[in-house]
């Protein structure tokens, strides 16, 4: 087995585990059933910003190699395929049939299992739901069990947004969303300030299936919380133009350009991101509707750039996500003021409303805000100033998004996560022996004390 | 495992009664939220008293009777020491500077020198080199010198010991390139310390804080593995290796 150092998205944190290729389906079981001390994780795409997918000194299950379809019928929308296989992979398959997957994170290369053990979310959460709620059944390689799992039982809530610590999916079962062509009929607004984003996104976000905020986090003063708002649906084909209807369900994404090998660290300073904000945020229209765009430039955008997490430097980047209640929106100002005030070199910064939580134990979303950011590490005192936002979105009830996370600390995660208990339980039962682990795991203590 | 923002859990310093390992430990709580400290050295006396001020900074502190010396005991007390848990951080600041004079005429204290300084910390560098690569990850810290650098007649016995350990250092770097783990070599320049008590400082005398912020640093960045103490004395290196045998000869000290 050859030893490989792994790293999440961010570039931070390298470690060495033992890489393996399962031959099929089949040898997935006995990998993971032979896992040695260190234990055994699945690795997709490795788009998990953090330590998820890592695991040092241990067997990391290279989970690509499986992507088969092996059904997709096109009349009832259900597809059927193993975990390995990327969105770009099924968006390609099923697009122009005209279905369109349940949920689509902000990027295509993530496997349908990595989807599914970050019980992913989209822009369209607020009307849909998470990544889990489009699956009918999955296939579960667990050390004590192994079986297929239905929504409903508690095997599938453990796994849904499990960080990969119940077994390894081996196979899914997605319900698809039916399209009418291919483009998205897309309305942009400005908004001058943080109190205008939030009234506006709780103004009219259900009039549209998808809606998401850029906002500027270097803007202070009046300008505090300024952004881009961004909403619209799947456009019907009588939005298409008369020339453009017979291709109406094209989609052929270009292939991405990449980004340059090696970049100095300290590309993305205060003074280059603050210029970057500024023409972003004045370019964008005041108010425009009936704007058709593509998928890759209303979904995908950054994959556009083949590894562009390589701009951040060699020394990498974190990314913060959180989600707090609705009503907490004084918690998100203080934040946002926060990260102004220290200038905070985050050019990706990203608002959402999420609508209710699934039934995930460790499912991210949960009703209310949620902001994303991307900060390069190195940045003074950073560990200090989001130990304090951890600190207060635990008190609210709000949560860190395991996912992305790479620094998080295990005192606050039962604050965070309630019904960690709930899914230790069930994980015990499909691995008394704890072979599962990621360093995420290890990190947060996420499995617990040995029972 | 060492987070995105350099934030670390267990630390295990050898050699725990040596003002470095010491500032080091007391450093790594403070910056990196270290956690669980294991001191491992001769004299449980001294740990328990060097323990206490670790303790008082917040730190779970385990003490355990070690010898650099006690070669065929390395691998089950170091074992044992990796068994109880991850170790993110260990320090090997096991060493004495020795007598020069005395050396030159006495075998014995030579060869005391380079079992302690030498041949000990290399066969704990080898054993811990196993350890980190079975775990995956980790970050090595070996304590060598400018003395490393070049021999000099007021100092070559201690300089000697430190250049084995240093060259044996940096290729375990390279052999564990690759595993997840990795080493970092720190040559700090004179270092106001218990064990240069009593001597007259040297030009770019630091104190073991110094070194101790230095390795810190060196922590977070992984493309760092050879550390001056200060750092203007790796030209100081530079100069004194580019000079001519009768020029060194000739250095006050």
């Amino acid at each position: 087995m050859p030893r490989r150092v792994l790293r999440g998205w961010g570039r931070t944190a390298p470690t060495g585990a033992d890489v393996v290729a399962p031959v099929g389906v089949d040898d997935v079981r006995s990998i993971v059933r032979d896992a040695g001390d260190r234990g055994v994780v699945a690795r997709g795409l490795g788009r998990a910003y953090g330590d998820a997918a890592t695991n040092a000194g241990g067997t990391v299950v290279d989970a690509t190699v499986l992507r088969g379809v092996d059904a997709f019928d096109a009349t009832a929308g259900t597809v059927t395929a193993e975990a390995g296989l990327s969105l770009d992979d099924l968006m390609r398959l099923v697009v122009p049939h005209g279905w369109f997957p349940h949920v689509t994170p902000g990027t295509r290369q993530v496997t349908l299992g990595g989807a599914l053990a970050a019980d992913v979310h989209g822009k369209n959460h607020h009307v849909d739901g998470s990544f889990a709620a489009g699956v009918r059944w999955f296939d579960l390689e667990a050390p004590a069990w192994s079986g297929r799992v239905e929504p409903g039982t508690d095997v599938f809530d453990a796994t849904a947004g499990g960080m990969g610590l119940t077994g390894v999916v081996t196979r899914l079962c997605l319900a698809l969303r039916p399209i009418e062509s291919a483009r998205m009929l897309v309305e942009t607004e400005r908004a001058t300030d943080l109190d205008d984003l939030l009234a506006r996104m709780e103004g009219r976000d259900e009039d549209f299936r998808y809606s998401v905020a850029w906002i500027d986090l270097l803007a202070r003063g009046r300008a505090l919380g300024r952004g881009v708002l961004t909403r619209g649906d799947h456009a019907p084909l009588g939005a298409l133009p008369g020339t453009a209807r017979a291709a109406a369900l094209d989609f052929d994404p270009v292939e991405p350009i990449g980004a340059p090998r090696w970049v100095p660290s300290g590309l993305l300073n205060v003074a280059t991101v603050r210029a970057f904000n500024e023409a972003w945020y004045r370019r964008a229209p005041r108010h425009r509707t009936g704007e058709l765009q593509g998928i890759s430039a209303f979904f995908h955008p950054l994959d556009a750039v083949r590894g562009w997490n390589r701009i951040y430097g060699p020394a990498g980047f974190l990314q913060y996500q959180f989600v707090v209640p609705p009503h907490e929106t004084g918690l998100l100002r203080r934040v946002v003021e926060d990260l102004a005030r220290a200038s905070t070199p985050s050019f990706l910064a990203v608002l959402k409303r999420f609508g209710p939580g699934g039934s995930g134990h460790l499912s991210f979303p949960a009703p209310g805000w949620t902001l994303a950011l991307d900060i390069p590490v190195g940045v003074a005192g950073l560990e200090r100033r989001l130990r304090r936002y951890d600190e207060a979105v635990a008190a609210v009830g709000g949560r860190v998004y395991l996912a992305k996370d790479s620094r998080l600390r295990a005192d606050v995660l039962p604050a965070m996560y309630p019904r960690l208990d709930e899914w230790r339980r069930v994980r015990d039962r499909l691995d008394p022996d704890r072979r599962l682990t990621s360093d995420l795991d290890r990190r947060l203590d996420l499995t617990g004390a040995t029972p | 495992m060492i987070t995105a923002t350099g934030r670390l859990d267990r630390v295990l310093v050898l050699g725990g009664d040596s003002d470095i390992g010491i500032a080091t430990a007391h450093r790594l709580v403070r910056d990196r939220g270290a956690r669980s400290i294991v001191l491992a050295g001769r004299s449980p006396a001294a740990l328990q008293r060097r323990a206490a001020g670790l303790e008082a900074d917040g730190a779970t502190v385990t003490c355990v009777e070690w010898d650099v010396t006690d070669i065929d005991g390395h691998e089950e007390v170091l074992g044992a020491l990796f068994a109880a848990g991850d170790v993110d951080v260990t320090v090997l600041a096991a060493g004495v500077l020795g007598d020069q004079s005395r050396l030159e005429e006495d075998p014995d204290e030579l060869l005391r020198v380079v079992t302690t300084n030498f041949t000990g910390p290399a066969a704990a560098v080898r054993s811990l080199a196993e350890l980190l690569t079975h775990q995956g990850h980790g970050v090595l810290v070996v304590l060598s010198s400018l003395a490393a650098t070049q021999a000099r007649r007021a100092n070559y016995g201690y300089g000697a010991t430190k250049a084995g350990l240093d060259a044996f250092a940096l290729g375990t770097s390279d052999a564990l390139a690759g595993t997840g783990a990795r080493v970092v070599v720190v040559r700090p320049g004179f270092v106001r310390s218990a064990m240069t008590a009593g001597m007259e400082d040297a030009p770019f005398a630091c104190d073991p804080e110094d070194v101790a912020a230095a390795i810190s640093e060196a922590i977070e960045r992984p493309s760092r593995t050879v550390v001056y103490v200060p750092a203007a004395v790796r030209y100081v290196s530079w100069v004194l290796r580019a000079l001519p045998r009768a020029a060194v000869r000739r250095l006050p000290r």
